[in-house]
């Protein structure tokens, strides 16, 4: 059996920066928070350990209820901590604000995400090419998504790259992501969506740029086209193995986001 | 001093030099109005929540009618007009009942029963005539934020209505003992909060609609 | 007739849920066929049933907590065998339409049906003897609350036998929740069962925040309160201003689905997320509503096997009614990823955190009460010193969680569900065990067996870690919560590592049930008849074990916190008392209003599920008889003598020399 440790997948692998960046927040923040919580924990066993009944050695003192500076000392240590966690917070929150663009001289790849039950449709919005399920992009160069969902909520997630963020129907979110290095990161939906919701799969691939202008050009051969009939039958519920489709109905992503009438 | 002794001894205290949080279990009637008041407020939060989602969906038409195209504020006035006379009514009762004064308790209350059906009965008609213009609460998520709003007042006012029958047949049957005029208070505080919150909903739904 | 409901709404072509059916039904039958051949039916309507006092109730709660505890449970070892089964392509035992209702049921159950009764159960029997008092504000309402909480268990439960239950998620978020979505009478039993169960609980709030803001012992100021009623205040609060959010939202949905509005839908303008915040306006404050008796728990232990006063009372009192008001502005953190935009989350991310100020004041109070004290490893104290250890872990992991940019990565993950593992099996069922196994001698006169208590302590500590640390680590490793199977070969050695977790807990929950057994059966000479095993500090220790249905014969005189504990020091003991002048009491009498309604909600909410109107309005109308008809009671109360008083506290003089 091939086993990975946790460090070796997920979301302590990142691939990309946005990624990198939370990985970083995460580690930080948790060291900081050890430094309370042990002590905490060691000082908690050390003090009913030593002031046990059968410890004559250890003082007792049935009165002693109160004092002044360990209560300043208690609520100062966690108002500390919880200042600096706080400027974390707030730094980060706007760092890595899905809507924020990745500063880049490449020119973002712009894609359009669908959820449907219970499959992932991509549509890629310069090159007029769609697939499911499967999602090939350029490494090195930043990717701008819109989401929406023709269905109930999910959330489009691939750990290795770094933040989620929900399909909604009837909205559209944004989020910005990249993958640093050529490879294969699972994608998957990370809200419960219903039945096949397990199934809901998909493989982010990141190619050399090179490669994806071929894969785009393949794309644009095969023979499937995402017209409304064809979009319709995508659409039905189900799951599905990764296709291309050549081309796209005009306007497809934008009537989806509208919401159903 | 024994513990019986400590455990006696706090009824001959002085009254005066305890604070009042001191002074031991309150009396059936406070406790009974306080309860009421929780009670109240936790309605209260409940229509803040449907006033939330009115809020949030008003502008959700799809494509259908909107307020005023709706709304006869006309027919409203008149309405809010017998829901706070009712009011005012509700309260000569609870003068009438703290007079423990038979006669006036009941015409008050029949005065407040009859203006509380005839506001239910604008209401209504509205809640008809919307419907039969196709303007039913499945016709927008806004339609359905007010159709809930309004009805869930409406349906306080109906089972105040209710109440206002069962505790006249409380008097007629039990008459003014602690129990009743207790309940009788509780009623005469319910009123008064539909009015606050009808209120709200006069001020948000039909004065702001637009 | 019968509405949409036919012979297809039984299961017959799934065994597990039908046999499963069947045993309880067997087992139920065997209790109803014993009560009644032995004779018991009698007793049971008049001590139990329609009981109104106070103690009682508690009782019952905390009997509906373990039953459904061991329901919850099986579903948890469902999903935990499943998991460790459906590895890269296996399809484990449970299809997804089967496993959705599972850890939709776990959830519902765990959160409304255990933690829920068994806090309340305890406040129930706890706060009044705490506070020197006779009963709650409203007994008969107390009464009713119960059993409406229980028509919801009951209403919950037959949707195991009868038609199927939501497959949602234990939120029932929208719009799978729709009715488009979720054509079948899942959601419904879901909305059913809880809008009714909630009435009970919000009924509960009204009056615990009664009776601990109205009656009170004489003396006993708001700062001489003990820590436990402090918590059940700032709890009871909570239910009053959140309760009605979630009846509220549930009335919505309950509109979409039955009659086509267009609250929560795609179509029409409607707007799922508006669920999601109004749910989360009452889910976040119902985690303080279970964590805060929690906590007066551990309080009051830990003051008590200390042998001090809590330190830092004032500090724990302001610590808790801040985490109270706090609770109502974070709800937002729930859903970081729904997009709100880095100001809004940044601002809900950092009040979040500032809930771990007094919390971890809370923590350091404790540690600062054992401080000088003569520390006893009772069983109640295991649990309260164990809650300390796991329960800061959790708070950890939870205000990781805050960061958004964290938060966008974990959310929805198995570290998520670590998570609130954490803190509520850490918190809320360490406190709920800490407070059952501390008051049970004050509840039925004998002490429970500490051996079998403490196997129950240990099974539970080390089959919480052995579950849920792999759960972290495959949280990190880009694992989400409610996958019914997966493909990541390298998860399943984590996952069957929290199975094995799941089974420890199993034998924990056995030891709880050998426990009770064992104590029952050598009760004898485990009689507490001091009433105060545990060298308490609170007023609950001055009364008999059992209390009397009376609790005091005269109403305690408070003029210190820690109130027992003053007058053991000032030597002020039972044996001591001279006075035989006793007064005569009047008690709430009993009545059978609540199990009537209850009955009328459970039709009405089956008959509702099932589209059967007719009997929807039948249950209506028994309610509102019901109502009018108790309305016409007079007799509210009886008196007990003066001479059964005087003679109850003779026995419990001898009892106690």
């Amino acid at each position: 059996m091939n086993f990975d440790w946790p460090w070796q997948s997920g979301i302590l692998d990142p691939q990309g920066p946005i990624g990198a960046a939370e990985r970083t927040i995460l580690l930080n923040a948790t060291s900081i928070m050890l430094a309370v919580v042990v002590p905490v924990i060691v000082l908690t066993l050390a003090f009913a350990w030593w002031f046990r009944a059968g410890n004559r050695r250890a003082i007792y003192l049935p009165d002693w209820e109160y004092s002044g500076h360990i209560e300043l000392v208690v609520w100062a240590i966690p108002a500390l901590v919880v200042l600096f966690l706080g400027g974390i917070c707030w730094i980060g929150s706007h760092d890595l604000d899905p809507r924020k663009p990745i500063a880049s001289d490449a020119r973002p790849i712009e894609i359009d995400v669908v959820s449907l039950d219970w499959k992932w449709l991509f549509l890629y919005r310069a090159e007029g090419v769609a697939s499911v399920n499967k999602l090939v992009v350029p490494a090195g160069v930043p990717l701008h998504f819109r989401l929406t969902s023709a269905t109930v909520m999910n959330s489009f997630f691939v750990p290795q790259l770094g933040s989620q963020i929900y399909t909604m129907a009837g909205m559209t979110t944004q989020l910005h992501l990249q993958a640093d290095r050529p490879g294969t990161y699972p994608g998957i939906s990370a809200q419960f969506s219903g039945r096949d919701f397990a199934d809901m799969r998909f493989d982010l691939v990141a190619v050399a740029p090179a490669d994806f202008a071929a894969w785009i050009a393949e794309a644009r051969r095969g023979k499937d086209a995402l017209d409304e009939p064809g979009y319709a039958a995508l659409a039905r519920p189900g799951t599905a193995a990764p296709a291309t489709f050549k081309s796209v109905a005009p306007h497809l992503f934008e009537t989806v986001a509208m919401g159903p009438r | 001093m024994s513990l019986v002794d400590a455990l006696t001894e706090p009824t001959e205290r002085s009254r005066d030099d305890t604070p009042i949080s001191e002074r031991g279990p309150a009396p059936v009637h406070i406790v009974v109005a306080f309860g009421f008041w929780l009670f109240l407020l936790s309605d209260i939060v409940l229509f803040s929540a449907l006033f939330a989602a009115y809020a949030v969906l008003s502008g959700q038409t799809a494509g259908g009618p909107i307020g005023p195209q709706l709304f006869d504020r006309t027919n409203v006035l008149i309405e809010t007009g017998c829901l706070l006379l009712s009011s005012f009514t509700c309260g000569l009762c609870t003068l009438s009942i703290e007079a423990r004064n038979r006669l006036a308790t009941y015409i008050s209350a029949a005065v407040t029963f009859a203006l509380g059906v005839a506001f239910l009965a604008f209401e209504l008609t509205e809640f008809g005539r919307m419907v039969a213009q196709g303007a039913g609460p499945t016709r927008s998520a806004f339609l359905s934020a007010f159709f809930t709003l309004v009805g869930t007042h409406g349906l306080h006012v109906a089972f105040g209505l209710g109440w206002l029958i069962v505790m006249m047949a409380q008097v007629a049957t039990l008459g003014f003992r602690p129990m009743v005029v207790r309940r009788l208070l509780c009623f005469c505080l319910f009123w008064h909060a539909l009015d606050i919150v009808w209120i709200g909903v006069f001020t948000i739904v039909y004065l702001g609609a637009h | 007739m019968f509405g949409i409901l036919t012979w297809d709404a039984i299961p017959f072509d799934q065994p597990i849920p039908l046999v499963a059916a069947a045993l309880v039904m067997v087992v139920m039958a065997g209790i109803a066929v014993t009560v009644i051949l032995r004779g018991w039916w009698p007793y049971l309507w008049r001590e139990w049933i329609t009981s109104v006092d106070h103690k009682r109730i508690g009782v019952m709660y905390g009997v509906l907590a373990f039953v459904m505890l061991i329901r919850g449970f099986i579903d948890a070892l469902m999903m935990r065998s499943q998991l460790a089964l459906a590895a890269d392509g296996a399809p484990g035992y449970l299809p997804p339409e089967h496993y959705n209702q599972i850890f939709s049921a776990h959830g519902t159950i765990m959160i409304f049906f255990v933690a829920m009764p068994f806090m309340i159960g305890l406040m129930n029997f706890a706060v009044p003897l705490q506070l020197g008092i006779r009963d709650v504000a409203f007994p008969t309402l107390n009464s009713v609350s119960f059993w409406l909480s229980a028509a919801g268990a009951l209403l919950l439960n037959v949707s195991l036998v009868v038609g199927e239950f939501a497959k949602t998620g234990w939120l029932a978020y929208p719009p799978l929740s729709e009715l488009s979505f979720s054509p079948g009478v899942g959601v419904d039993y879901y909305l059913w069962s809880l809008q009714i169960a909630g009435v009970g609980s919000l009924l509960t709030g009204i009056n615990f925040t009664t009776t601990i803001l109205k009656l009170r012992a004489p003396g006993m100021g708001y700062a001489r309160m003990p820590i436990f009623c402090w918590t059940a205040l700032a709890s009871n609060l909570l239910i009053v201003a959140a309760f009605p959010i979630l009846t509220a939202t549930y009335a919505m949905l309950l509109l979409d689905r039955y009659l086509g509005f267009h609250f929560f839908t795609n179509e029409a303008g409607g707007n799922a997320m508006m669920y999601v915040n109004l749910i989360w306006a009452w889910g976040h404050p119902e985690v303080y509503i279970l964590i805060l008796p929690a906590f007066g728990i551990f309080s009051e232990v830990i003051a008590t096997f200390s042998g001090k006063p809590l330190f830092g009372y004032r500090s724990m009192i302001a610590a808790t009614l801040s985490i109270c008001m706090l609770s109502f502005v974070v709800w937002l953190h729930h859903f970081f990823t729904m997009g709100a935009g880095a100001d809004v989350n940044a601002f809900f991310g950092i009040m979040t955190m500032i809930i771990a100020v007094p919390t971890g004041v809370k923590v350091f109070n404790w540690i600062f009460t054992l401080f000088g004290g003569r520390v006893r490893f009772t069983s109640p104290m295991l649990w309260a010193l164990g809650f300390i250890c796991t329960f800061v872990i959790g708070g950890m992991t939870g205000v990781l969680m805050a960061i958004p940019p964290a938060d966008f990565v974990l959310h929805n993950s198995l570290f998520l569900v670590a998570h609130f593992h954490n803190v509520i099996i850490g918190g809320v069922l360490f406190g709920a065990f800490a407070g059952y196994t501390y008051w049970f001698p004050k509840a039925f006169g004998f002490t429970l067996d500490e051996r079998l208590g403490k196997a129950s302590f240990w099974c539970w500590l080390v089959g919480f870690y052995l579950a849920f640390m792999p759960l972290y680590l495959l949280g990190l490793m880009g694992a989400t919560r409610r996958l019914q199977h997966y493909d990541v070969p390298g998860w399943q050695p984590l996952m069957i590592a929290a199975f094995a977790g799941a089974l420890v807990i199993l034998a924990g929950i056995g030891f709880t049930g050998a426990q009770l057994v064992v104590s029952i059966r050598t009760r004898e000479r485990r009689r507490d008849r001091t009433g105060d095993p545990w060298h308490g500090r609170t007023l609950e220790w001055s009364t008999a074990s059992p209390p009397p249905a009376w609790n005091y014969a005269v109403l305690p005189n408070v003029t210190q916190a820690d109130a027992y504990w003053g007058m053991k020091r000032a030597g002020l003991t039972a044996n001591n008392a001279a006075q035989d002048d006793w007064q005569a009491i009047a008690l709430p009498r009993r009545t059978s209003v609540g199990v009537v309604l209850a009955f009328f909600a459970t039709v009405m909410g089956f008959a509702l599920v099932w589209h059967i109107w007719w009997l929807a309005v039948a249950g209506v109308i028994g309610l509102a008889a019901t109502g009018v008809a108790h309305a016409w009671r007079t007799e509210h109360e009886e008196e007990i003598a003066a001479d059964v008083i005087a003679e109850s506290e003779r026995a419990r003089r001898r009892a106690a020399t």
